[in-house]
């Protein structure tokens, strides 16, 4: 081998380690801006974001209940076959206006309050809602006095009325407590989104959108900037993570 | 007026054991009901996720509100100075302590856990305010006890009516928030009204004085001893005024509705009975205006029974199902209508209920474990008398009236 040849190998050699580095300093970067807004586990959530959904009921369908299924599946909800009692994160209702007649449909869950009833009324602080708006039930102090299921506003939560056989590890849950829509946190932490959310844009709904109604650039903010998105009892001024379009 | 003396039952009679033995039964079928409702889990119950507080709550509601106004008579004593309820102040603390403890047994028993009863006793959230009635609980039973002790500790007597007026003021700050437990939700129809405070204040005196009267008429029936008509037609007339009270409350809360369209609604579901509300219309007009309140009425004003301690007791016991109705009507029923969400629309489809009207049916278990607290307050009672002296020898008129004259 010549020194020329070694000479060249070498700058070769530098000039793509020298790419190679730029592109890895670069690449977190853009990185955080293609995929969500993961945060590292060690770090806390914050206030700087706010998670939300936005529902879009012209795009819902009669019928359609994979948003359903996806969060059964996800958080181990399996039923009794006893309706009166099972627990229900998410459920499709579908509405008649009384006058028009034009039907909607829609998935109704924890809609995620800013100023939730279920915490305000909690006795021991159980409900509580996470900086980045996330309203969740710590069920390890839960003493199953259901004061939050007679304060919430929307029906969004469920007593576990008997044994939770099929639990997963991420989402905690026992007999005698109070659970409710997580909004998927253990994916949101990692950076993902809600099972339903995935589930309705698999089923090719895309009716649902999540994402930071903090962040003026997010998919679901420039949605709620062009279209709006109400809130359901919005009267209550509770100002919900949840919004809808065409209620 | 001459000098009460308190003193002990004997409490050895066959019937005063059998009635232990009796209430301690259902005390145990209380305990099997919590037992058998936690193994289980609460569907094996008539609640759900629709009617999450059941039967349990009506009894564990009123047992509280009752609690709350047992200590009127002490009240009335200590801070109004009015003699003549003065020997019956210490059996008013005690019959106070021994419904709250009934009520707050059955409160707990129902919970989904209740083996964790120690972290409702640690993690506060003060804006809560089923926090702050469980600290209310506690305070009650704390200044009731004190207040007690100081009635009947002849060293301590001289302290015994600021111990009296602090009782009082808890008392009321105790009922004011059980009311407002309802009063501060804002997502139903029939609640979300600052007036359910007030009107469960209200509500104490009427059910708790009538609990009260029962308990004395009973004891002093049980142990034979002299109960003058003094003290008794002072009470009836007392529990009159209570009564009336009440309904006054009941008809400004429904008026109060009927002007608010938005209310309209939930309105006829009680009143009428639509929205199939029958069920719960007829409790509210049998059981709570009818039976709870009218008769009652009729029954402590009527001409010609004002000595008649039969009918007294009757109305008595028609005031406290009335009241357990009250609690039915209240707790049951608004929760039952359903609550609005999707205004000027009606639902079509759905897994969990929306818009339906919910029928509650109790089952055996919540009766058993509401009985259970009646049966409580009634062993506390009935040991508390045994115990300590809690009753006055005699009642009879030349010694509890102070404006007795001898004929």
């Amino acid at each position: 081998m010549s020194n020329s040849e070694v000479n060249i190998s070498r700058r070769s050699f530098v000039e793509k380690s020298a790419t190679a580095a730029a592109a890895l300093s670069i690449a977190p970067g853009v990185f955080l801006h293609t995929v969500a807004e993961a945060k590292p586990a060690e770090q806390a959530v914050t206030s700087a974001v706010r998670w939300g959904m936005l529902i879009d009921t012209t795009k819902c369908a009669s019928g359609c209940t994979a948003c359903v299924s996806a969060c059964n599946t996800e958080n181990g909800i399996a039923s009794h076959n006893r309706p009166r009692t099972d627990q229900q994160w998410i459920r499709k209702v579908t509405l008649r206006d009384k006058q028009t007649k034009h039907e909607i449909s829609l998935p109704m869950m924890c809609q995620h309050c800013e100023s939730p009833p279920c915490v305000d009324v909690c006795p021991t602080g159980a409900s509580f809602k996470r900086k980045d708006g996330i309203v969740l039930v710590d069920r390890h102090i839960c003493i199953g006095c259901r004061y939050c299921m007679m304060a919430c506003p929307y029906k969004a939560r469920s007593f576990a009325h008997e044994t939770v056989d099929n639990t997963v590890d991420y989402v905690p849950r026992g007999k005698g407590t109070v659970e409710s829509c997580t909004l998927c946190v253990h994916r949101v932490d990692e950076g993902g989104t809600p099972a339903c959310v995935e589930a309705c844009a698999e089923a090719e709904h895309g009716a649902m959108i999540f994402g930071d109604i903090k962040n003026p650039e997010s998919e679901i903010s420039r949605q709620l900037v062009e279209h709006g998105g109400k809130q359901i009892r919005a009267d209550l001024g509770l100002n919900t993570g949840v919004r809808y379009r065409g209620i | 007026m001459k000098k009460i003396h308190l003193e002990q039952i004997e409490g050895k009679s066959t019937g005063y054991l059998g009635l232990i033995a009796l209430l301690g039964m259902f005390v145990l079928g209380a305990i099997g009901s919590m037992l058998y409702m936690e193994h289980e889990g609460h569907w094996v119950s008539g609640m759900d996720n629709q009617i999450v507080w059941g039967l349990p709550h009506v009894f564990a509601v009123f047992l509280i509100v009752a609690a709350s106004g047992a200590l009127n008579v002490a009240s009335i004593s200590s801070v109004f100075q009015k003699k003549i309820y003065k020997p019956l102040a210490p059996l008013s603390t005690l019959v106070a302590l021994a419904l709250l403890t009934g009520g707050l047994m059955v409160l707990v028993l129902d919970l989904g856990r209740p083996d964790r009863l120690i972290v409702a006793m640690t993690y506060y959230n003060f804006k809560s305010i089923f926090a702050w009635n469980m600290i209310l609980y506690n305070g009650f039973f704390v200044i009731v006890g004190i207040y007690a002790w100081f009635m009947l500790d002849r060293t301590m007597k001289k302290y015994s009516r600021y111990a009296g007026i602090a009782a009082f003021v808890w008392r009321l700050a105790l009922t004011t928030g059980t009311g407002s437990i309802f009063g501060f939700i804002v997502a139903r129809s029939g609640y979300d009204m600052a007036m359910m405070a007030p009107m469960f204040v209200i509500m104490s005196f009427s059910f708790g004085l009538a609990f009260f009267i029962l308990v004395l008429l009973a004891s002093y029936n049980g142990t034979g001893r002299p109960l003058g008509d003094a003290v008794v037609n002072r009470l009836r007339s007392l529990l009159g005024t209570f009564v009336f009270a009440t309904l006054y409350f009941v008809i400004v809360y429904h008026l109060s509705n009927l002007y608010a369209t938005e209310h309209h609604g939930y309105e006829t579901f009680i009143l009428l009975g639509e929205s199939g509300g029958e069920t719960y219309s007829n409790i509210f007009w049998i059981g709570q205006i009818f039976l709870g309140s009218l008769l009652p009425i009729a029954m402590i004003y009527a001409p010609g029974v004002k000595n008649c301690r039969k009918t007294l007791a009757a109305a008595c016991l028609l005031v406290v199902l009335g009241g357990l109705a009250s609690m039915y009507t209240i707790i049951i029923a608004g929760q039952a209508y359903p609550m609005e969400m999707f205004p000027g629309m009606e639902v079509v489809s759905t897994t969990f209920f929306d818009g339906a009207t919910t029928q509650y049916s109790a089952s055996f278990p919540e009766l058993l474990l509401g009985l259970g607290g009646v049966a409580m307050t009634l062993i506390m009672i009935a040991l508390g008398i045994k115990v300590l002296g809690f009753l006055p020898a005699t009642l009879e008129d030349s010694i509890a009236d102070p404006h007795h004259k001898a004929e």
